[in-house]
């Protein structure tokens, strides 16, 4: 097993007129927990379908574990794990009948196969359950079934696209454990999700927005040398009408409600909080508070994306 | 590979059998199918029924319903006395037939001259009214030759063969030409192609609509596993039906079986070949379980209707004809008609075995090559 688990060159895929995944390139280290975010309709299924070989690259290159994703991909699918945001186990098989199935699907080796089908009804706390049927049971219970199962032959890289979607917070919590423990163990795990507090439980992360790679980093790096923009958050009475006043003032580049408060994007924290206390409090708001915080992710990606925004509309008004 | 098609057998199995739906479709469904098609599906024309509009009211009258009466192709179920009654009873189709006799009908033939009968029939059911009319002149011939044979002894005082010729008829293989003898047997094609097209196709379709398939894909398992363990289920109850089928069709309905069963066996299972190689053409094009039974009917109508089952081929266009050679339904039907009715062997039914193997293998090998293009 080389050091990195996955590479991508100038990936590509196109559907028809459509680019789905603009030439990304990226590596992801052995051991690492990737994220991989963005909004809806990005790319990050795309991607991640072409790593395991579900779909074909239109150009580029990538390797997975190894093995080159054009022209080995049995030997990938040998080696990794994928489990989709669509619960994928048969409903009409029992528990036992579903590990079974995909145990011999694997060809895990005889000998060790009570020794998986224990562990994955272990992990799953399913050790009760194994002869119910598997469309009985709920939601987070069907999801770690459905890891356990793509985890049955003990695969170096694991693919999650947007496992934790529909699933409740509790579950969401005792999912990542798991995760980490698996990446404690060697296992690369390369996840897309568009949840902000799961990409914090992610060593590295990238952000894809449109297809294209717009950002790529640690949780930290992303909050700091990323972000170009400060970040001032304000607390007055009436915030919702507060918002239309405070994004008015000079010098804000965008303004938005984060609870009762507001954050406001701004190239000078320092310069603009005395500015705007006056404008608020002149148009007969009570500021309780301004002062700048640190970003969180989500005002990263807001900001990188809007950035974004902003250099292409601009291109297209060059343009025209 | 065995490990994985055991796997995907297994699985198979306990999917289609667990679900008592699916057990009722497979199992019930085509027995309860036979029974009351068996029953209903008769082409046989008896008991037509048919009105009098006798004017005369005669002996040679009387003598003449009656016969019509007496042949058992006929009933009798009303005596009509006035005009409108006529175009009445036709109307209503209380009588597909009406014999209408002329008031002077027995005065004619006494004085040794032609009287008139008119035979009136509902057209609108073209077959029964065709086979109604061939009964109707076979008893006004019978009833032409007495009268002449008595008009003979009468003027001549001789006795006369009325008929030089007499035609002896006998139809083989099927003695009383009875329509289930030819139709019941090929119900059991017709079963078992609308059982294994449609399951099989929407088995893997719904595996692609819950999302189970891209799971599948992206395990090692290869196209062929696949493709057997989606097929070889389906083909294992499409032989148990057969046999079941085939059980009640000469037990329960006494169709003859004069062939070797084997042989109807291993005609059914080059006939699954087709049959399950559509299915699997099917499941490449559909995206959905409904479009995959909409696609699965627009098959099946037309290869019933051009299979000869019921139609004749002979009686079809010539382009149409030609497109007969490609339904595996034609084969199939020769295969089953001869094993039961006529108790043929290979030696006649080899080339329709040679003619589904051919279709079956081409077109499963057509499909399983679409189905790894629709994988991705």
């Amino acid at each position: 097993m080389p050091e990195l688990a996955v590479t991508l060159r100038h990936l590509e895929r196109r559907f028809g007129d459509f680019v789905a995944v603009n030439r990304i390139s990226l590596d992801v280290r052995k051991g690492e927990i990737f994220g991989f975010l963005g909004p809806n309709g990005a790319g990050k299924s795309t991607t991640i379908r072409m790593l395991c070989g579900l779909l074909e690259p239109t150009s580029g290159q990538g390797t997975v574990a190894g093995y080159d994703i054009l022209t080995e991909r049995e030997e990938i699918k040998r080696g990794i794990g994928y489990m989709s945001q669509k619960f994928s186990l048969y409903d009409d098989l029992t528990v036992e009948e579903n590990i079974d199935f995909f145990s011999g699907i694997y060809r895990v080796p005889p000998e060790k196969k009570a020794g998986r089908k224990a562990w994955v009804l272990d992990m799953a706390h399913l050790q009760e359950h194994r002869r119910t049927r598997t469309g009985l049971l709920p939601g987070g219970w069907k999801q770690r079934l459905s890891l356990g199962c793509a985890l049955l032959h003990e695969p170096r890289v694991l693919f999650l696209d947007e496992p934790t979607s529909g699933v409740d917070p509790l579950s969401r919590r005792s999912f990542w454990d798991l995760i980490y423990q698996l990446a404690g163990e060697g296992v690369t795990v390369f996840v897309t999700t568009h949840y902000m507090e799961e990409a914090e439980y992610c060593d590295r992360l990238a952000l894809i927005y449109r297809g294209e790679l717009v950002a790529l980093g640690t949780p930290s790096e992303m909050k700091g040398e990323l972000m170009a923009d400060q970040v001032l958050c304000v607390s007055c009475d009436r915030s919702h009408e507060a918002l239309g006043v405070a994004a008015a003032v000079a010098g804000v580049r965008d303004a938005a409600l984060f609870g009762r408060d507001i954050h406001l994007m701004t190239e000078d924290a320092a310069g603009l909080a005395p500015r705007l206390r006056q404008s608020l409090e002149a148009a007969g708001f009570q500021v309780d508070a301004v002062e700048r915080i640190t970003p969180s992710l989500e005002d990263v990606f807001v900001s990188l994306i809007e950035a974004r925004d902003r250099a292409e509309g601009a291109q297209q008004e060059f343009r025209a | 590979m065995l490990e994985r098609l055991y796997r995907m057998l297994v699985k198979e199995f306990i999917q289609v059998l667990r679900n008592p739906r699916m057990r009722a479709v497979l199992f019930v469904m085509p027995v309860a199918q036979i029974i009351i098609i068996g029953y209903a599906v008769n082409t046989d024309v008896r008991h037509v029924a048919m009105a009098v509009y006798d004017l005369d009211r005669t002996p040679a009258t009387r003598d003449l319903v009656a016969r019509f009466e007496g042949s058992g192709c006929f009933d009798v179920v009303r005596r009509i006395t006035s005009e409108p009654e006529v175009q009445e009873v036709l109307d209503s189709g209380e009588a597909k037939a009406v014999l209408r006799l002329n008031r002077g009908f027995s005065e004619a033939l006494s004085g040794g001259g032609s009287a008139q009968a008119q035979f009136l029939l509902d057209g609108s059911d073209s077959n029964t009214a065709s086979v109604a009319l061939t009964y109707a002149a076979r008893i006004s011939a019978d009833f032409n030759r007495s009268l002449m044979e008595q008009r003979f002894a009468r003027t001549a005082g001789v006795h006369l063969d009325a008929e030089p010729v007499v035609l002896v008829s006998r139809a083989w293989f099927n003695a009383n030409l009875d329509s289930r003898n030819y139709f019941v047997p090929g119900v059991l094609a017709m079963l078992v192609a609308v059982l294994t097209i449609i399951l099989s196709s929407m088995s893997i379709v719904r595996e692609r609509e819950v999302g189970t398939m891209e799971q599948i894909m992206v395990t090692p398992i290869g196209r062929v596993e696949f493709i057997l363990g989606k097929t070889i289920p389906f083909a294992v109850i499409g032989f148990v039906d057969v046999a079941v089928i085939a059980l009640i069709t000469v037990f329960w309905f006494r169709v003859p079986m004069l062939g070797f069963p084997p042989i109807l066996f291993l005609g059914t299972g080059l006939y699954l070949l087709s049959t399950l190689g559509v299915g699997l053409f099917i499941s490449t094009v559909s995206s959905t379980q409904q479009q995959a039974m909409m696609t699965a009917f627009f098959f099946m109508l037309p290869a019933f209707m051009l299979s000869g089952f019921v139609y004749p081929i002979a009686n079809m266009p010539k382009v149409v004809q030609v497109l007969t050679y490609l339904n595996p339904l034609r084969y199939y039907l020769v295969i089953i008609r001869g094993v039961f009715l006529k108790g043929l062997g290979l030696q006649i039914l080899w080339p329709q075995m040679l003619a589904l193997a051919l279709l079956g293998s081409g077109m499963l090998l057509l499909a399983a090559g679409r189905f790894r293009k629709t994988m991705g």
